[in-house]
């Protein structure tokens, strides 16, 4: 029998990042009909930082969270709707609004050290019957040993999955191979992995996380996502299929959700650019990049320079305040 | 002859109730009594005895009925607090509360000191709110601020486990403070822990939505709110603005520690202890000069 894929479909989350959080909850309704309808599994819907990332430092919503829920579970007959829960910007309060408008999911995003703030919302997501996924950020920065406790202390809270997650982008297949390989030994939950696209590296690494053991993988039609953009759900099903796996999503249909659906409502498709190649070598958090090209913009500064410099000071992800004040000193030392 | 000091008491030995003790030893108007923990033989407890101080590890019982303490600094948890308070209470002590409980009103030293006059349980909101309610109240004094938003970013090695198994309480706290002590209408806060090594030196930002900002008003206030909160947290600085952007404001903060008993770049617990003293010495001056002793 074929291995089965789990494919989580982050068009409307991570691919929030690519319009600046500004889909339309219309445009919700599109997407994840296409998408149910083509067979995903698992569907996100969130701010690209997770509930209640609407900010001045992330970016303000063109809707509510909640309305864009309501319309995401109105929209979906077999799919099960997933939210981000980012520990520090979202509470219990966001995720309890999140259950009630019908999210069946929540990954528990923390930077690839600091586990021990989600267990209160691993928790909450049980206690709720939600199903709660341990997702490690930025898990480049780190070695392997550190990936395995951190993802060892999701498991002991009661997740029920864990993800190796390259939000920068920053990582080459060996590495994958290897994150996953020494997770997947160490615990005995479902592996997942969360591939960015600033390296070209999207699809391939997803590959290689599977080869590795992994047991989910995420996608955005179009790839729309943060820096780059993701590994390209169509393109992920259609390689899936060809190397023998199932991930029980109609190619075609999947294709033009991705053209006909998601594609007429990205603002700038997501490609390798100078800026995203940059944060991918730098190893910044992707959802920088349209924060330094405003910044660069303002200060007269080179977009590049700001997100070397953003990985030179050991960011990690959500320190986007940080890009204005590194855009102002690089602007004065000229 | 040495002026006579109001007695208090710091419950709580840990990291930040022994860097209040080392603060305290300086103070004019405050002497510390007792440190009073619950473990015999902890490093706070034996730092206490080593600089002159009575040290208890019999729990907050030990001091209850102790008349000449006057004060008690809680530096435990939220929930020994709401066991505690009552007990402080009854006992006549007014207590300064650095932990999350919320049992009093929020207090800022640099915004709302006069709040306190009239209450014996005062709380000293969170770090990233002690941080930067000023600035936040700075910009509402110039002109209304409809929406404030404020994010911390501390070093992984100074969020101790009280912090980590309960992040929501700092949002919380913090964003019913923004309102409440800041004057912004809504508030949001978020926090980011990063572990880089060596490890980062507390930095926050304060983000105001303002009609129209006067840009020339709102910088004076600004500095001299840095000044006014420098005086009792001499490594506060702004580092960046403020700038503006449309209605927004943008205030960037620095904050180091006195690096007295905690490392320089735990800021965040730095400001916390030095804006409780500030407190406390406050509430001391004023029983002293009630009683004609100042």
């Amino acid at each position: 029998m074929m291995k089965k894929i789990r494919l989580i479909d982050t068009t409307l989350r991570d691919g929030m990042h690519a319009v600046s959080h500004q889909f339309s909850t219309e445009d919700v309704s599109a997407v994840v009909k296409a998408l149910d309808d083509a067979g995903v599994d698992t569907i996100e819907v969130s701010h690209g930082d997770g509930l209640g990332g609407s900010s001045f430092q992330y970016g303000f919503s063109k809707a509510t969270e909640e309305a864009y829920l309501k319309a995401a579970a109105g929209a979906m007959t077999n799919a099960k709707l997933c939210v981000l829960l980012l520990p520090g910007i979202g509470t219990h309060k966001e995720l309890e609004m999140a259950a009630n408008a019908g999210a069946k999911v929540v990954r528990v995003a923390t930077h690839v050290t600091e586990a021990d703030i989600g267990e209160q919302h691993i928790k909450i997501a049980k206690s709720l019957g939600m199903e709660a996924i341990g997702f490690l950020m930025m898990s480049h920065m780190v070695d392997v040993d550190k990936i395995v406790e951190q993802a060892k202390l999701f498991e002991s809270y009661g997740a029920d999955a864990v993800y190796v997650t390259d939000s920068a982008g920053a990582m080459i297949p060996t590495q994958i191979t290897e994150r996953i390989a020494a997770v997947k030994k160490a615990v005995s939950i479902p592996v997942g992995h969360h591939a960015h696209d600033n390296m070209g590296l999207a699809i391939g690494n997803s590959i290689a996380a599977i080869q590795a053991g992994a047991d989910i993988v995420d996608g955005t039609c179009r790839g729309a996502g943060a820096g780059a953009g993701n590994a390209m759900t169509e393109v992920l099903v259609g390689v899936l299929d060809k190397m023998g796996y199932a991930t029980g999503i109609d190619l075609y249909k999947i294709m033009d959700a991705a053209d006909d659906i998601v594609m007429p409502r990205l603002h700038r498709p997501p490609m390798i650019t100078k800026e995203s190649l940059s944060i991918g070598y730098a190893g910044v958090y992707g959802s920088f990049l349209l924060h330094a090209l405003r910044a660069a913009d303002k200060f007269n500064v080179d977009a590049r320079d700001i997100l070397i410099e953003m990985g030179r000071r050991k960011t990690v992800g959500g320190q986007e305040d940080m890009i204005i004040d590194v855009a102002y000193e690089l602007a004065n030392r000229k | 002859m040495s002026k006579k000091k109001i007695k208090a008491a710091i419950v709580g030995p840990g990291n930040i109730g022994t860097d209040l003790m080392y603060k305290l030893l300086q103070s004019d108007v405050i002497e510390v009594d007792t440190v009073v923990g619950v473990v015999e033989g902890s490093t706070g407890l034996k730092l206490a005895e080593e600089n002159g101080i009575n040290a208890t590890a019999k729990g907050v019982d030990a001091i209850i009925g102790n008349k000449e303490i006057e004060i008690v600094f809680e530096a435990t948890s939220a929930k020994a607090h709401e066991m505690n308070a009552p007990k402080y209470k009854a006992d006549g002590k007014i207590a300064v509360d650095l932990t999350p409980a919320m049992i009093g009103p929020f207090v800022v030293p640099a915004v709302n000191m006069d709040k306190m006059a009239s209450t014996d349980n005062v709380n000293m909101v969170t770090c990233g709110g002690q941080a930067t309610i000023p600035m936040v109240a700075a910009i509402n004094s110039v002109q209304p601020v409809a929406y404030a938003e404020i994010v911390a970013t501390i070093a992984s090695l100074s969020a101790g486990i009280g912090t980590r198994q309960n992040i929501d309480e700092f949002t919380e706290t913090t964003s019913r403070a923004i309102c409440e002590v800041g004057g912004a209408k809504e508030g949001k806060a978020i926090i980011i822990l990063n572990p880089a090594e060596p490890p980062i030196i507390m930095r926050d930002t304060v983000y105001a939505r303002v009609e129209n900002p006067d840009e020339e008003a709102i910088t004076k206030a600004v500095k001299a709110m840095e000044e006014k909160v420098r005086s009792y947290v001499p490594g506060y600085r702004v580092k960046t603005g403020p700038i503006f952007d449309g209605d927004r404001v943008t205030v960037m903060l620095e904050i180091e520690g006195a690096g007295m008993y905690l490392p320089k770049y735990s800021g965040n617990l730095d400001i916390m202890t030095a804006a409780a003293k500030a407190v406390g010495e406050k509430i001391a001056l004023n029983l002293l000069k009630e009683r004609g002793e100042r």
